[in-house]
This record gives C-alpha cells, structure tokens and sequence, in this order.
C-alpha cells in the first residue's frame, strides 16, 4: 500500500472510529477489515514518519470529527471511537516518536476520589485526552488521597483530574489538594475537577485549578492551564 | 409502480378482551343487526340488504317512510369474509403509500378532521411587572375561520411532518366564494396540491364525486393509475347513531364503492348519550354500526375495499360534549381495533384529542393518553392524531409540530423489540470486548445502533434551562418547516385539472 493511501486509511478509521479489525464502523460491512491498530503497525513497519502518522493520520481526521461534532452529525459515541482510535494509535506510536524527539503533551493523572466508585464521567475524560496527545494514566476508582499524591510523585505528572459523583465524596477533592500543598508539590501540578455536583465554585473554594464540566471541557481548560 | 410504502411502526398488540369476551361482543353485536336491528332512511339500501335476503319493512315516522332491517348474521359473517383484508392506499409519491394489512399491526398516524376553527399563535415577549428587566416568552393565540389558504397551508406543513404518514384535511374551508357546489373539488384540489401523502375525505356532494375522481385520475396519471395507485380515498359515516343508515351518506357509499376507490365505514357514537356508556354497550353497538356498513359494500360489490373505522367517543355528564382525553376512549377503540382485526380487515381508528382549547399541559396529558394506548393496538390507520384542540373544533398547526414530535417517540417506544439470536451473538462479543478495556464503557458500541435509527433523540424541543421554551421552539421549528417551498403539482397537469375540473377557486393555481 502507498504511503498516501495508507495514511488515508488511517485516517478513514479514525473517523469510523475503529480501533481493530473485528470493529464495527459508522458505515456497514466494514467489520474485518484492517482498522487503526492494524493499519498504524503497517505504517510503521514500513517505515513510515511517526510524525507524519501523527499529524495526517490521527490528529486530522480528528478535527473533522470534532466538526461534525459541533455540527450534531456526530454524537459522544463517534467521538469516544474516534479519540479511542487515537489513543491506541499512540500507544503504538509513542516510542517511536520518542526516539523522534517527540514527547507526548504531558502525563495526566485521573481518578476518582476515596469512597466513590462511579467512574463513567472519569473514563470518558480519560479516552478523550488520551486522543487529545496526554498520556493518561488512569489509577482507578475509590482512589485513597495518599496514593494519588504518591502516583502525582512518581510520575512527576502536570497534571492531575479528580472526579467525583456523590456531594459526600467531593470534599475529598480539597483533601488531595491539601495534601499536594503539604508534601510541597502543589505548584508543580495543575489540578483539573469534575463531576455532576461539583462547579466553578466549588474549584475555587478547594483552590484547584479548573472545573471541567464535561471532557470537552477538560481539553479546553488544559489548554488553559498549561 | 414500486413496491415501496411508508414504514409506520409494526407493533405487538396490546388487547383487553380475552377470547371469550371478544366472542361475546361479536355476538351481541350480530344480535343487536337482527333485533332490534337497524333503522334504514335510504330506499336502495333497504332493497339491496331484502334482495340479499334480510327482513325489511316500511315504516313511517314524522310522515316520512324508513325501513327497518333485520340483517341476518350469514350475511355479516360472509360479508366480512368477502372485505379485503389488505388495502393499497396510494400518494402522489410512491414511497409515501400506505399498506393496510390487517393481518400485520403495522400503525400509521394522520391527520384529521375538518376543524371549523384555525388556531394561528405567535410568540409575544412579556417584561416582568417586579422587574421590567426580566423578560419571558409566551404564546398568543387567535382563532380565525378556516379557508382554503389554511388547508393548502396545513397540507405543505403535514407533508414535512415526519411522522405523518397521512393526510385527511384537518380544517373545514369556510372562503368567500366556497358552496356546496365546489366544496369538494377545491378542499381535494388544496390538499392534493401540497401533500405529496395520501389524501382521504368526505364526500360533501354526491354529485361532485365524479369531478373529484377526474382530478385524482390526472394526478395519478390516469383511470387505472388511479385504482393501482388510489391517491385519495374518502370516509363514510354512514350512522347516525344509535343504528340509524343515513340517506345521502348511503348514496355515497353506492357511488364510491361503484367507481373502486377506498372507502373508511366509520362510525362515532358518544357513550352516555347514543350508545351506551358501559364498555361492552358502546363496543357492541359501534361494531354493530360497522359491520352493518361493511355489510352494505360487499353486498353492492363483493371484495370492495373497506376499512374498519371506529371513532368511539364518550360524553362529558356534565354537559353531553364528547370527553376524547380519557380512559374509557381508550376502552372502547382499543376493543374495536381488537374487533377488527379479529374479522381481518384493516382498522381506521383515532388518537390525539382532548377538551385542551391550546398547547400546553393539558394538550399533551390528553394527546399521551390516547396517542401511546392506540399506538399500541396496532390499528392500521389512526387519524386525528395531528394538531386538533377543543375536541375537533380547533386545528393548530403549532399542535400538529408538537404531536409530530410526540408521535415520532411512541412509534419508536411501539417498535417491536430486536430480540434474536443474532443480536444476542453481537451483544456476548460486545460484553467481552468492553470488559477487556479499562475503561469499560459501553458508549463506543452504541453507535451502530445510533447510525441504523434504533437509538431515538432527545425531546427536540426540550429545555435546557428553567424557563420551559417548548412553545417557543415549536414555533421556530414550524417557520423552519413552512419556509420550504410547497410540493405543488407541476403546471400542465394543474392546468388539466382546472381544465377539465369545475369550480376551484383562482387562487388556488399555483404549481411547481
């Protein structure tokens, strides 16, 4: 397969959001036919610029997504399939764009706090910045605050997201920051917010840096922050 | 002609009558045509049941002559035997036909019915009197007459309106210059003209039936093309309830029947008044009303095609109007709907009318009612369904966006359910595939089904704040639909239609 054509696949895949062969697209019959996993290990087998992959294969074809998202054509789960796409591709991709000189946007820390299991908010910030360039390391649910501190610590993250669900459980977000502050870390990470009873408010009132009210949101904000 | 027809929603009936109560009230009813049976004010429906063998005999009242009819239940039962029990309806597009099977509850909603009254609304801002800074939208409503302007415009706007699937002029034309003489040719010609959908009426005059038939043969493109694709149908209420076979309507039936088009037999008693209020009174007696009429097409010509309408209505006791926004509606129609499938004959039937004089709350709580439990039976064919207010005085096209919407999401609710064993393959593979992430979220699976149709939409005119903006964004979806341009005949056939047509007001020439 020519390099144009490859890349055009890659990035057609991307748009039907298919991470591997066996996945359905938009469109019908597709189901069995190379998808982004497939198709980004050929291009780089063939020796392809990963930062070419990059830039016409994954981070296009994601922009017209999020267009047609804007638009309505497309809703939260074309979105999700596609920023999935993107991040398995990065998972191939990334060490060879390491030894390009390419380094991801950053490693994003996520979790939802202490004492709340809900986590469907969380994961579809976390797909969403994994395709958005971040390299997220999702540590889970009913995260106690030390080991959130201690994965910030480890990683040397810029940034970390907490989620919450429950008014009980989002106190909990101004306890991490609390212990960011005593352990002499708190400046060197920006905290980002979320979920259904948290507000602008509340993120001001724990000192964290942004609220996020949905991962779109959290693209924008670490922009913002950065 | 393609095989192609509107969809609808083919549903799993709801019924309420068990096996035995559905005999009971198909044995009352056959009991009821025998004895004591019906009371005939049209001489040549008296001849043809005596010729067919019931018992006649003259009587007078009010130094008129009527007859009196026993109709014996051999003839009923042949009778249905003998009514088709698939029914074409055609359109001026092909893929807006309808296929009215009676042996597949496949539901199609439409409009009605002849509403004397338009209601037209427009959005006025009203400043708080606190605070003149706080503003708010609200309706403003105005009732005019109807005219043949607003049956041409309530024509356009129904062939936009998704989810209906057809059309029965839903406001009665009132213009200066409208008689008994061109009634009928310029109510089929303004609807004719901006529905693509298929058309149905009254017959306001008998003698007219035959101008109306040539325009519905030069729309469709001919005699036969007509009978194969029948663009318009027409409705009969041939009771006056209880049991009395109207003259004029009779003749009509005659007529319609002799030229081949498609005929509803319907019948609208008012439980409390003249039918019984009781469930299986009112259900007996209204069945008893259809069957008659059925009867009386297949003895003027076997296999004619007739469809089963039923119109049960109850009164209000306190003050004898028609209650349509209440349970015992639903009682009476959906045991009807349960009849006629049982005699396997496509059912016309009705939904989407209550006593609420604009939109609102009540419109919505008396539409729900009785659009979601009629949607459910499985009728073939229910009208009403669209933008009527104040019983069926009023038509509101602001309504008729507003049961669109309401509609779309109770055929959706109506679907039968995708159960089978490919869809249980599709969902083991899933279930292993989304616990093999780590993130374990669904949402990426739901596109297929998002894409295929089969995940429906939020409310469209939902807000999201804490002012309800319902009204408000109906009306700007209405102007959206109104500003398309009106799926007008093109003009060599309308100039053959004024042509060969008599009567249709000037203004009404307008083609694509």
């Amino acid at each position: 397969m020519e390099e144009n054509v490859l890349l055009e696949k890659i990035a057609d895949n991307v748009i039907q959001g298919r991470v591997e062969a066996g996945d359905e697209g938009v469109e019908e019959g597709l189901e069995g036919q190379p998808a982004v996993t497939e198709l980004v290990t050929e291009a780089v087998e063939k020796g392809l610029d990963p930062k070419t992959i990059v830039l016409k294969g994954l981070t296009t074809p994601m922009e017209d997504v999020g267009k047609k998202f804007e638009k309505g054509d497309y809703l939260i789960p074309d979105m999700l399939a596609a920023a999935e796409c993107v991040g398995a591709a990065m998972d191939i991709l990334s060490p060879h764009l390491l030894k390009s000189g390419v380094e991801s946007k950053g490693k994003f820390i996520i979790a939802t706090v202490a004492g709340d299991v809900h986590d469907i908010g969380k994961n579809i910030v976390a797909i969403m910045l994994k395709g958005a360039g971040y390299e997220v390391i999702d540590i889970g649910n009913d995260v106690p605050t030390d080991r959130i501190v201690k994965a910030v610590k480890d990683h040397q993250a810029p940034f970390l997201g907490l989620s919450a669900l429950l008014t009980t459980t989002m106190r909990t977000m101004g306890d991490v920051i609390k212990k960011l502050e005593e352990e002499g870390i708190r400046d060197k990470v920006k905290v980002l917010i979320g979920g259904a009873p948290t507000s602008g408010d509340f993120a001001s009132q724990i000192k964290a840096d942004a609220h996020c009210r949905d991962a779109f949101q959290a693209i924008d904000a670490l922009k913002n922050v950065a | 002609m393609s095989e192609s027809f509107r969809q609808g929603v083919v549903v799993k009936p709801y019924e309420r009558l068990n096996t035995e109560q559905l005999e009971l009230l198909h044995g009352a009813s056959l009991r009821i045509l025998e004895d004591p049976g019906i009371w005939c004010y049209n001489k040549r429906a008296a001849d043809l049941f005596k010729q067919h063998g019931a018992e006649v005999w003259e009587e007078t009242a009010h130094e008129a002559a009527f007859w009196r009819i026993r109709i014996p239940a051999s003839m009923v039962e042949e009778a249905i035997v003998s009514s088709p029990s698939r029914i074409v309806l055609g359109a001026r597009n092909p893929d807006n036909r309808l296929v009215l099977d009676a042996e597949l509850p496949r539901v199609y909603f439409g409009s009605g019915s002849e509403a004397n009254i338009w209601l037209e609304t427009e959005m006025e801002e009203f400043a708080s009197t606190r605070d003149k800074e706080r503003r708010i939208k609200a309706p403003r409503h105005t009732e005019v007459r109807g005219t043949t302007a607003h049956l041409a415009r309530a024509a356009k706007l129904c062939d936009r309106l998704e989810h209906l699937d057809f059309f029965i002029r839903p406001v009665n034309i009132q213009d200066v210059g409208i008689n008994v003489d061109n009634h009928d040719a310029n109510k089929f010609f303004a609807s004719l003209n901006n529905i693509t959908k298929h058309v149905q009426a009254g017959l306001t005059d008998l003698d007219k039936l035959n101008d109306v038939i040539r325009m519905a043969e030069i729309v469709a493109g001919g005699r036969d093309a007509l009978r194969e694709n029948p663009v318009i149908s027409f409705i009969a209420c041939l009771f006056k309830s209880p049991l009395q076979l109207v003259d004029d309507t009779a003749d009509k039936v005659f007529a319609i029947v002799e030229a081949g088009l498609p005929l509803v037999i319907s019948s609208s008693p008012q439980g409390g008044s003249s039918a019984p209020i009781q469930e299986a009174g009112m259900v007996a007696q209204i069945n008893a009303e259809i069957l008659a009429g059925v009867t009386m097409t297949q003895l003027i010509k076997k296999g004619a095609p007739v469809i089963y309408g039923s119109v049960a209505v109850r009164a209000r006791l306190d003050d004898l109007h028609d209650l349509y926004g209440c349970p015992e509606f639903n009682h009476y129609n959906v045991d009807s709907v349960q009849l006629a499938r049982k005699y396997r004959i496509p059912c016309y039937s009705s939904a989407g009318v209550g006593d609420a004089k604009v939109p609102g709350m009540q419109a919505l709580f008396e539409k729900m009612l009785t659009h979601t439990y009629m949607a459910m039976t499985g009728a073939q064919y229910i009208h009403y369904a669209f933008g009527l207010l104040d019983r069926t005085n009023t038509f509101s096209p602001l309504q008729a966006v507003l049961d669109n919407e309401q509609i779309g999401k109770i055929k959706h609710s109506a679907r039968q359910a995708k159960v089978d064993a490919s869809t249980i393959d599709d969902v083991l593979k899933m279930e292993k595939q989304v616990m093999g992430t780590s993130h374990r979220l669904f949402t990426r699976h739901a596109r297929k089904a998002l894409h295929a149709g089969d995940v429906s939409d939020p409310y469209r005119f939902e807000t999201k704040g804490l002012e309800d903006r319902i009204l408000e964004q109906a009306v700007s979806f209405m102007e959206t639909l109104e500003s398309d341009p009106a799926p007008h005949l093109d003009k060599d056939t309308v100039e053959k239609i004024f042509t060969e047509v008599p009567g249709i007001l000037p203004q009404l020439k307008q083609s694509a």
